[in-house]
């Protein structure tokens, strides 16, 4: 029952925000979506880390921590995808004076 | 602490700290004016580092704090500050509705997999090691969680760590390289 509750409510986190990128037509408001994402799936990864026992364990034990160093990577990951994003945001937003996704269409022709 | 049982407080830390993490998210994707959704972004983070704190990875937690309470909630504020003045609020698609049906088959699907889809018992710490692996595996995680997680950073994951900087400093250059202005 421990695992699964971290489970779930990551589950959850991931759905919301799976709801929210898709359906938002601002771009932030999908950015911010995205990162209610990142942050689901971290959840599982410690969690996942905390209560399993990863194959590699018969080798050594600190590979343990295996969900941590996927958490660090993502959140480094989302990181960068935050400040590109948010430059490509206002990169557009002075070019066309819009920040709907459905305003940026020139690849869509 | 240990790895098995857990007290009443750590439980109820966990409801309230969901809870907390789950409504601000909900709103994060529905209030209309999108500062607010920003500030309620703020709330889940919290809510996740508190989840990091009781999953016993203060490292994680501390981490939490600094990039995404620290910057980049602030970078997403200062983005909504700059294009504010359209005043555009916090539009939908047409179709959110088919969305939100395959958000919550998603979710359903996902703890249907969780609850009744795995067999965790073989693969739980508590089930499969015996007590001196159990107490190894508790001074990993309480004890020596920084130093082993700068080991396999360092030594098993330095591929993957040294990419991982190669793409900050890629993004920081091209993020320079996009708002400049010119």
């Amino acid at each position: 029952m421990t695992l699964e509750r971290f489970l779930i409510l990551g589950a959850i986190l991931f759905g919301i925000g799976l709801y929210g990128a898709l359906s938002k037509k601002h771009a932030i408001a999908v950015l911010m979506s995205l990162e209610i994402m990142f942050n689901g799936v971290n959840l599982t990864a410690v969690a996942l880390s905390r209560y399993t026992v990863p194959q590699a364990f018969e080798t050594a034990s600190k590979f343990l921590l295996t969900g941590h160093v996927f958490t660090v990577f993502i959140i480094t990951v989302a990181a960068a995808e935050v400040a590109l994003g948010l430059a490509i945001i206002i990169a557009i937003y002075r070019t066309r004076q819009s920040v709907l996704v459905t305003d940026a269409k020139e690849l869509n022709r | 602490m240990s790895l098995t049982t857990e007290s009443f407080a750590i439980q109820l830390a966990f409801w309230v700290l969901s809870f907390c993490t789950v409504i601000s998210a909900i709103a994060v994707v529905q209030i209309q004016d999108l500062f607010r959704s920003a500030l309620f972004l703020i709330v889940t983070f919290l809510g996740i580092a508190g989840l990091f704190v009781l999953l016993g990875a203060e490292f994680l937690a501390g981490v939490q704090l600094m990039v995404y309470v620290g910057a980049i909630s602030v970078l997403i504020i200062f983005a909504i500050l700059m294009t504010r003045d359209l005043e555009e609020g916090n539009p939908s698609h047409s179709f959110r509705i088919p969305v939100a049906i395959v958000a919550i088959l998603f979710m359903l699907f996902s703890i249907y997999a969780i609850t009744v889809g795995t067999n965790w018992d073989s693969r739980l710490i508590s089930e499969t090691l015996n007590q001196e692996q159990q107490t190894e595996a508790g001074k990993i995680f309480f004890a020596d969680s920084i130093p082993n997680l700068a080991n396999l950073l360092l030594t098993d994951f330095v591929l993957a760590f040294e990419l991982v900087s190669v793409l900050l400093l890629a993004a920081a250059v091209g993020a320079l390289a996009l708002v400049r202005n010119r």
